[in-house]
This record gives C-alpha cells, sequence and structure tokens, in this order.
C-alpha cells in the first residue's frame, strides 16, 4: 500500500476548508496519515463494552469467592487485567503498529521492556533479600521505631 | 584523495540539512509523539511506585491488611467513574472531529463531573483510612499505598485543572487547530490514567484482599 493510499484512508477527521490547507498542499510523499489516528463511536463502545465485563469479572472473583484457592484468583485478575491493558490501548489509546510511523509502537515496547525488567528484578532481588534476613517475631516487630 | 571531491561536490549540492518546507507543516505530529513519550516515561514512575508496594504490600507491621481496610464496592464504584469518563472523554473527541463546539463542551463537562467524583470517592476513602489510623505512617504497606494511588490521584486532579482550562480555551477561541490538539494531548493522558488504574485496582486493591 503507498502512503498515499495510507493518507487518504485515514483521513484527516477535519472538515476541509477551515484554515488546515497550509500543511497538507505540499504533498503526501510519507502518509500524512498515520499521525494520531482517530476513533470512532462504534470502537470506542466496544472498547467500554468490553472494559465493563473485564472489569466485572474480577469484582465477581474476588467479592463472590468464586475459587477456593487464591492463587488461581489471582493470576486470573491479572490475566484479566493485561488483556483489559491492550483492549484500552486499542480502542481508547488507538494504538496500532503504524501510527507516527511505528515509533509510538516503539516506545511502547522499550517502555514495556523497562517496566517488565524493574518490576521482576525488584520483587525478585527484594524477596531473596527478605529470605536471608533475620527472622523476627511480630511481638518484637512492635517495639521497633 | 576524497577531501577534493567533498570539495567539489558541495557547492553543487546547495548545503541542504534539514527540509525547509515541512517545519511548521507537522507540529500537531511531533506533538503527539513527543506527549507519547512523556507518557511512557510516566509509565516508568508508575512503574517504580508498582514495584515499590510489591516489595513492601506485605510489610504490615503487625498493623491492619488490606483485607481489612479496603472497602470493595466504593472501589468497584471508583472504577466505574473513570471508565465512563473515559468513553464520555472518547465522545468528546467524535464531537471535536465533527466541529461540534457545543457538544464537545458538554461532554468535557461529563467527563470532568465523573473525574471529580473520582476524586472525591479518593479522598472520602483516605481521609477513612487516616480517621482509622491506617494513615501512611502505619506501616510499609501504608506508605507504598498512598504513595501509589495518591500518585495517581496527582495526576488524574491535574488532568481535571487542564481539562477545566480547556474548555476554557475552547468556549473562547472555538476548535482551532490549537485546542484540537490540545485535546488530543489530554485524551491521551486522560485514557493512559485510566489504563494505570486498572494496575491499581487489580494488584492492589483485589490481590490485596485476597490475602
Amino acid at each position: 500500500m503507498s502512503s498515499d493510499t495510507l493518507a487518504q484512508h485515514h483521513g484527516h477527521g477535519h472538515a476541509p476548508g477551515h484554515g488546515h490547507g497550509h500543511g497538507h498542499g505540499h504533498g503526501h510523499g510519507h502518509g500524512h496519515g498515520d499521525g494520531a489516528s482517530h476513533g470512532t463511536f462504534k470502537g470506542y463502545l466496544t472498547g467500554f463494552i468490553l472494559s465493563v465485563i473485564l472489569t466485572a469479572i474480577p469484582f465477581w472473583l474476588v467479592m463472590g469467592d468464586v475459587f477456593a484457592n487464591p492463587q488461581v484468583t489471582a493470576l486470573g485478575i491479572m490475566a484479566l487485567a493485561v488483556v483489559q491493558v491492550i483492549v484500552h490501548m486499542v480502542y481508547f489509546l488507538h494504538m496500532n503498529t503504524r501510527s507516527e510511523g511505528g515509533w509510538t509502537m516503539l516506545a511502547l515496547i522499550f517502555t514495556i521492556v523497562i517496566v517488565a525488567i524493574t518490576l521482576s528484578g525488584s520483587l525478585w532481588v527484594m524477596y531473596h533479600l527478605n529470605a536471608n534476613m533475620m527472622p523476627m517475631p511480630a511481638h518484637d516487630m512492635r517495639g521497633m521505631p | 584523495m576524497s577531501a577534493p571531491t567533498l570539495h567539489a561536490a558541495a557547492p553543487a549540492e546547495e548545503v541542504a540539512f534539514y527540509v525547509t518546507e515541512e517545519e511548521h507543516a507537522h507540529s500537531g505530529s511531533s506533538t503527539m509523539l513527543g506527549f507519547w513519550i512523556y507518557l511512557m516515561s510516566d509509565c516508568l514512575i508508575f512503574a517504580v511506585l508498582f514495584a515499590t508496594y510489591g516489595v513492601l504490600g506485605r510489610s504490615y507491621a503487625a498493623g491492619p491488611s488490606g483485607a481489612d481496610l479496603f472497602d470493595l464496592p466504593l472501589v468497584a464504584l471508583n472504577t466505574a467513574m473513570l471508565l465512563f469518563s473515559s468513553i464520555t472523554y472518547g465522545f468528546a473527541m467524535l464531537e471535536m472531529e465533527r466541529n461540534k463546539k457545543g457538544m464537545t463542551l458538554f461532554w468535557l463537562a461529563v467527563t470532568g463531573l465523573f473525574g471529580a467524583a473520582f476524586i472525591y470517592l479518593e479522598l472520602y476513602e483516605f481521609a477513612h483510612l487516616i480517621a482509622e489510623g491506617a494513615g501512611p505512617q502505619r506501616s510499609a504497606f501504608l506508605s507504598s499505598f498512598f504513595a501509589l494511588v495518591g500518585t495517581h490521584g496527582l495526576h488524574v486532579t491535574c488532568g481535571l485543572i487542564w481539562l477545566v482550562t480547556l474548555m476554557v480555551q475552547v468556549a473562547q477561541r472555538g476548535l482551532i487547530e490549537d485546542n484540537k490538539r490540545r485535546l488530543m494531548c489530554l485524551s491521551l493522558f486522560w485514557h493512559f490514567l485510566d489504563v494505570i488504574w486498572i494496575g491499581v485496582f487489580s494488584f492492589v486493591y483485589l490481590m490485596g484482599v485476597l490475602q
């Protein structure tokens, strides 16, 4: 697909002829339409309904005591949160691989890598640090500053 | 050997290190990318706070735990407020694209009300916790809890101030190109805060009540 078709296809939601012409006259050599893509009513509604469902299920899992094993519930909550984050990214933040020529996606992937290292690294190191500390009973802990 | 070639080529090619015609045309587009990168760096702030909470979230110092403190129906209501404000902001963006100034302002106002309701509920929860003696100084768990949830609340508050500012701007100047760009930035910010809240209610509240 040529970038011209891309620009046409994405379109700008703006109505023509309100002082926007200055930037568009110089040829769509590199696909001007691949800036921020806009949402549609259907897209927002789909995202909203999916989010409501994906929010209701984890609250129901916890408040209704659905699983006897809390670890299963925790895994379920995590999985649903990840899915809901992706739903928000796609339907509300309009993430795709094309916007800004792929640079937003690249920044996002970079951030996800850093966040994963930060979270897993902190939890891993601090867990082992805790495990290697001298055990202290609760009643000693109470007197601590 | 290469130096003379360079000399010969330079005058002929009319030294052009930048493309002049693009200077003003793409300010909006590059703003969006820049704002996105800001959001990603904001994401790192929250990642650090989440990591802190992950490490300290079980250190109750013989004090109350999440299961004792958190009121899940209130959290569910809070989540609903933020989710509603997300979709009403989406509606405002759709009206903005159709150049309907009045309807854009209406949906922005609705978004602002939902956002304010969220902040009110969160402050109510904080005040309740502190009145119970479960303030940020009680335990490491509560310190990290207040740091994480408070930072999110502070972001929403800033978003609300920004929202009101933009409503005044749109009311005065109309839906000009600059205001549209600003509204798009706030849109990203607002939806981003909702994404962070997914992490907060899943990881902090629901998992906190669980064990």
